[in-house]
């Protein structure tokens, strides 16, 4: 399957892949809307994390596991692996908030919901025509989406 | 009959699978990843398809349905291809014949077996235990008696002070019921958890209303001339009056099948890096069995649901042929308490006086967060975090990798908190940016 794979020699850390995350997570589809209301209103939060090691930066979310701890560890089945497309799927209506994935995910890539007993995890923007919208985004091709 | 087609049908493997947990399911996605051919036959005494079993509580507490009880999706087993017979027992394992018996008088035969029987409640011995009023918490049944109970009754002792218990007394408590939780250790969660977590857990509890009590058991559960329970005598001199008593001591490895068909039963069924038993073909995994250990090495019974789901998985790929060891359990537990989340991964416990560990730990009781991490040979064995839990996975990760701390790896991790950066730089590119050639998993 093609995953998203971060090149730290690449990032400038500027966010940007953050903030097009948000937007595409948004119901505005509008990255000011999606900041300004959305994200303190409704507790929407991206799921890609630019994490920071002195002048190095790199831009992590959810690897899609072939074999993923999430799922192994999820006691709603919210988490499950999807074998025709590979990807690791969230099902907001099942999860109950136990945070059992997110212990078990070595990777964290899992977040808490700032408002709901819900996680955050990055969903590889499945239904959005153009792909991920962090890939699109980043300036630096610092993100590639590819078949490896 | 054309010879292809006996053919054919003789080249497909059969899985029996005996039990419908989350080992089983687990099972069936190993099985799948290797083999779509083969036939696989799914036994489950229960009556409903494969449901979250820590799910219970929160049905208990009234905070889901039914309906969002069921682990995978309503075409599951018949898009994996599984015959599913529920509300049937097997009743005998015959390894010389490769075949099972169930009781609805059937005999089915295996090319490879699976045991995931799971556990059972444990009821000690206390003298008044056998008879009404008293009740068990692990399965859907026992929570749709205790949901209709609840509504009848005014009081509930909980005896057991571990993950059920608790999770039985915050959800009776939900329900309107007054709870009292006795726990014969000096605090409550002492298997996965540490002191200082423990009480701060024990407050939440306490705050609520809940009555806890440690370094208590029941001695006498007494009764009316006419067998209903009056209540309970305690170890301490004391007798609290209630209506129920809900024994929540732990379950015990569910393997009376094993044991009569002349598998090696220790504490639970003793199985081999593949989770092969000692009878050959057939395989044991969850629960009920006794799988080696990740940090300690030793073979263990740890009944929690990742571990079971995981030796499953490793069973059904190595019953489909994948010839994939098991990596080995590692314990973790992630609870909330009235909204208190609380997580312990690895070793927690280190033995007392034992110079080879080195514990850093920091309480602040006012913001109710605590963070215990346990290192051996400047390595992470192990970590506890109560309300403040969002690194917990980066903090799995220097566990589970086993990764070396060396310099002030170790000081960075424990002043500034788990770091991607802290990983070495191969690790670090093998996961996350690795060359075509080596990416999956
Ligand atoms: C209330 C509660 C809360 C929990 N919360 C957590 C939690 O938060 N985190 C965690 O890690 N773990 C938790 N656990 C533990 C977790 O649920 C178990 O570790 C897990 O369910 C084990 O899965 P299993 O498939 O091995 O066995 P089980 O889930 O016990 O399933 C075994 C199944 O096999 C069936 N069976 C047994 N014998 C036979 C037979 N002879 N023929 C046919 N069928 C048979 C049983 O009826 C049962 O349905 C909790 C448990 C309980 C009870
Ligand atoms: S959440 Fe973590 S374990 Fe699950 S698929 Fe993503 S990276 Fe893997
Ligand atoms: S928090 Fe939700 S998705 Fe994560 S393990 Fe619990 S139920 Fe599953």
């Amino acid at each position: 399957m093609k995953r998203v794979y971060p090149n730290k020699d690449y990032c400038i850390g500027c966010h940007i892949c953050e903030l097009a995350c948000l937007t595409a997570h948004s119901k505005s589809k509008d990255l000011i809307l999606a900041y300004t209301v959305e994200r303190t209103g409704e507790g929407l939060s991206s799921c890609k994390h630019v994490h920071e090691g002195g002048p190095t930066c790199v831009a992590l979310s959810c690897r899609h596991c072939d074999e993923p701890s999430c799922v192994a560890a999820c006691i709603s089945g919210a988490l499950q692996k999807d074998p025709e497309s590979g990807r690791t799927t969230y099902d907001r209506e099942k999860c109950v908030g136990c945070w059992s994935c997110l212990m078990a995910c070595p990777f964290g890539a899992i977040a808490r919901h700032p408002l709901e007993n819900k996680i955050v995890k990055c969903d590889l923007c499945f239904d959005r025509p153009g792909g991920p919208a962090c890939v699109a985004a980043c300036p630096n091709q610092a993100l590639k989406q590819e078949e490896r | 009959m054309p010879v292809t087609k006996r053919k054919a049908h003789e080249d497909a493997m059969t899985y029996v699978i005996i039990g419908n947990g989350v080992a089983s399911i687990g099972a069936i996605e190993g099985i799948r990843r290797h083999d779509q051919k083969g036939k696989i036959v799914v036994i489950g005494a229960e009556d409903s398809a494969a449901y979250g079993r820590p799910l219970i509580s929160y049905l208990l507490a009234g905070k889901i349905g039914v309906d969002q009880l069921a682990l995978r999706g309503d075409d599951y087993y018949t898009k994996n291809k599984v015959d599913l017979k529920l509300g049937t027992t097997v009743t005998k394992i015959d390894s010389a014949k490769k075949a099972v018996t169930t009781d609805k008088g059937e005999t089915i035969a295996y090319d490879r077996l699976l045991i995931a029987t799971g556990g059972i409640p444990f009821i000690p011995p206390i003298p008044g235990v056998q008879g009404e009023d008293i009740y068990s918490f692990t399965t859907l049944a026992h929570a749709q008696t205790l949901i209709e109970l609840s509504a009848k009754i005014k009081r509930a002792i909980v005896i057991g002070g571990g993950l059920i218990g608790l999770k039985a007394a915050e959800s009776l408590h939900d329900r309107g019921v007054a709870v009292t939780i006795l726990e014969l250790a000096p605090r409550i969660l002492s298997a996965g958890f540490d002191e200082k977590a423990g009480a701060l857990a024990a407050n939440r509890l306490k705050n609520v209303g809940i009555e806890v009590n440690c370094g208590v058991t029941a001695k006498e559960i007494q009764r009316d001339p006419k067998g209903r329970v009056k209540g309970v005598l305690l170890t301490d001199g004391r007798f609290l009056e209630t209506d129920v008593v809900v024994v929540a001591i732990g379950v015990v490895p569910h393997s009376a099948i094993a044991k009569d068909a002349g598998i090696k039963v220790e504490r639970g069924i003793m199985v081999d890096e593949k989770l092969m038993t000692n009878a050959k073909d057939v395989y044991a995994a969850g629960d009920v069995a006794q799988a080696m250990d990740h940090l300690s090495g030793e073979h263990r019974v740890v009944p929690i649901w990742p571990n079971a789901y995981n030796q499953g998985y490793a069973s059904g790929r190595n019953m489909a042929g994948a010839k994939e060891p098991y990596q080995g359990g590692l314990p973790m537990n992630s609870i909330s308490f009235y909204g208190l989340p609380t997580i312990s991964v690895g070793v927690v416990n280190p033995p007392e006086g034992d110079k080879s560990f080195e514990v850093h730990a920091l309480l602040d009781e006012a913001k109710e967060t605590y963070r215990k991490l346990v290192f051996r040979d400047e390595k992470l064995v192990g970590y506890v975090l109560v309300g403040d839990i969002d690194k917990a996975g980066m903090f799995t990760a220097f566990i589970k990798f086993e990764m070396a701390l060396g310099g002030e790896a170790k000081d960075k991790l424990i002043n500034a908190g788990p770091e991607v950066f802290l990983w070495p730089e191969k690790l670090f590119d093998e996961t996350w940016n690795p060359t075509p050639a080596k990416a999956a998993r």
